[in-house]
């Protein structure tokens, strides 16, 4: 690696187009939405306004944020999310263990299988759900036979869990997959062979050696559900409203856009925080790659 | 537990053991069934969608003359296409900064690289709009002749996908020889003669899988784009978006279906390329 000094003009070159772009299309983007979560809606001729704002008046939007209306949001976003993420570790970790136990020659398929839904819409992802659980929808029918139902699946929370679940595993298996492939299989040899049974093994020796996996697939599903807002949008109906749907909401219904951008920046500072929490989980595991 | 093993199973042939078998049987089929079913019931004759009637490809016929439909997934292609030209040349960019210079403050530039990565879409979505409206970009789009009407979709679809378009050519860069350039400068060659000659045929596979990777996400953009578009345009998925808001029709099963084959070829061809090359090795 050359330092940038030896060769500026190619360094700029290189470096210019990128920079300026992410800057004009989204570093000051997040500036006007930071601008805008400080500020109110003007008030003409005591009327308030539809386009006109006050910019910068202080911290009003943020401090309704905590009325417990929404805080009753967030918090439900941050249960909802973490139950999500939760079930997406206890289906993911068998997955990921079973294909790094897999015969060679089946390893890439297997991956391949599990990868392929994220690549699908998301939308028609959320859709193929919607037709699987709606009252006339397979499910409801296959209960049917057995004179069971039809019961309501969708527009409640249960329905937001498992979209989220079914949208978001991959994420979870990639980095579980990744760390157990590395595990030093001898480890798991000497814990059997020194009379630790296979349960004992794996809490003791799997679970603690592949927790960077572990973190590492938490944050990645942790993350885009809290923030989700088309799964709670289509599955959960206004019984499952997620932060994510407020935001939606002030910026189209509700037309009120300095309280969307302070709910943005809530969403994001939780985000960051997420990430900082695996940044630190990383430097404690004493520079293991997570 | 080794009082179940069946003969040659070794207590840690766990790929063998019916548990894990099940386990997998289970789990690929709640991935699978839905999308499974939805596509299966875009050839089928009934409305209601939820019995097989028979086979039929009406559907596809019907969603290929809604133009509102063809319209949406005409723009949505334009819009991947000319998003996925700039995104790769953005990120290829971006990429060989990173693997060619050091420089001050280099990992809070690849941090800043990565925060369209990281942050939450509806955030970017609003971020964006706001933007768009405010310096009144969005106002100069709305009134442009089509193509042109979607530059706002463009740039904000380039501004999410040439990060990951740089993540994926530099992660092929590592793999490069530094002596071919060397070489090669020693042999005369310019700077500019080096990069196309040299470097740019190395770089090739990312670049491709960066880039259908690029269309593949910008194809599937509905977060982003339902922000960003102005109230006339509309793309694929915002369009669909409106449709199942309406309820679940055969139409939307075949437009997905073609949407699904769509990205997954594109998604197999990008993984086909980025698989370690088995005989060039640099």
């Amino acid at each position: 690696m050359e330092n940038w000094k030896q060769n500026p003009r190619v360094f700029w070159t290189l470096g210019m187009p990128p920079s300026l772009w992410l800057l004009a299309f989204f570093i000051i983007p997040l500036g006007f939405l930071f601008v805008m979560s400080f500020s109110d809606k003007a008030i003409v001729d005591g009327q308030v306004s539809i386009t006109g704002y006050d910019y910068l008046t202080g911290f009003s939007n943020y401090i309704r944020a905590f009325d417990p209306l929404y805080l009753g949001i967030m918090w439900k976003s941050v249960w909802i999310s973490a139950l999500a993420t939760a079930l997406c570790l206890l289906t993911a970790y068998p997955i990921a263990f079973g294909i790094c136990f897999a015969k060679d020659k089946w390893k890439p398929l297997l991956l391949l299988l599990v990868v392929l839904p994220f690549w699908i819409n998301l939308l028609i992802r959320t859709y193929a759900l919607i037709a699987v659980f709606r009252t006339q929808g397979y499910v409801n029918k296959i209960l049917g036979w057995v004179g069971l139902g039809p019961y309501e699946m969708l527009y409640n929370n249960f329905a937001v869990i498992f979209g989220l679940v079914y949208v978001y595993m991959p994420f979870m298996v990639l980095p579980l997959y990744a760390t157990i492939e590395r595990l030093d299989k001898s480890y798991l040899e000497a814990s059997l062979d020194l009379g630790g049974s296979q349960f004992q093994t794996f809490m003791r020796v799997t679970v603690p050696l592949t927790m960077p996996g572990i973190v590492s697939g938490i944050i990645l599903v942790f993350i885009p559900c809290l923030g989700s807002f088309l799964t709670p949008d289509l599955l959960g109906g206004a019984n499952a409203l997620m932060i994510g749907n407020v935001i939606e909401r002030q910026f189209k219904a509700a037309n009120d856009w300095p309280f969307g951008a302070a709910l943005s920046f809530l969403l994001m500072y939780a985000t960051f925080g997420a990430l900082a929490l695996r940044y630190l989980f990383t430097l404690r595991s004493k520079g293991v790659d997570v | 537990m080794a009082a179940q093993l069946k003969p040659g199973q070794g207590p840690l042939d766990y790929g063998s053991r019916t548990w894990l078998k099940a386990l997998f049987g289970v789990n690929f089929f709640v991935l699978y069934a839905p999308i499974i079913t939805l596509v299966a019931f875009s050839f089928n004759t009934d409305k209601r969608g939820v019995v097989w009637r028979g086979f039929t490809l009406d559907n596809y016929a019907k969603a290929w003359n809604n133009a509102s439909l063809i319209e949406a997934l005409t723009n949505s292609l334009v819009i991947a296409v000319i998003a996925t030209v700039i995104a790769t040349v953005l990120g290829a960019l971006t990429a060989l900064l990173m693997w060619r210079f050091r420089f001050p403050l280099k990992g809070a530039y690849e941090g800043f690289m990565a925060l369209p990565i990281v942050i939450p879409e509806i955030c970017m979505g609003v971020a964006l709009l706001l933007f768009f409206v405010n310096s009144g970009l969005m106002e100069f789009f709305v009134h442009m002749p089509w193509p042109l009407n979607l530059g706002n979709i463009i740039f904000a679809h380039v501004t999410f996908c040439f990060p990951f378009v740089a993540v994926v050519v530099r992660s092929r860069l590592v793999g490069f020889n530094r002596q071919l350039e060397e070489a090669s400068k020693d042999l005369g060659a310019s700077e500019w003669q080096t990069f196309w000659s040299i470097i740019v045929p190395y770089m090739k596979p990312g670049l491709i899988a960066g880039a259908l990777l690029a269309f593949t996400l910008s194809l599937d953009d509905f977060v982003i784009t339902f922000f960003t578009s102005g109230p006339e345009t509309v793309t694929f998925p915002v369009k669909v978006y409106s449709l199942v808001r309406r309820g679940v029709s055969p139409e939307i099963n075949a437009a997905s279906t073609v949407l699904i084959v769509i990205t997954v070829v594109a998604t197999v061809l990008a993984m086909k390329l980025q698989a370690p090359p088995k005989a060039d090795k640099g």
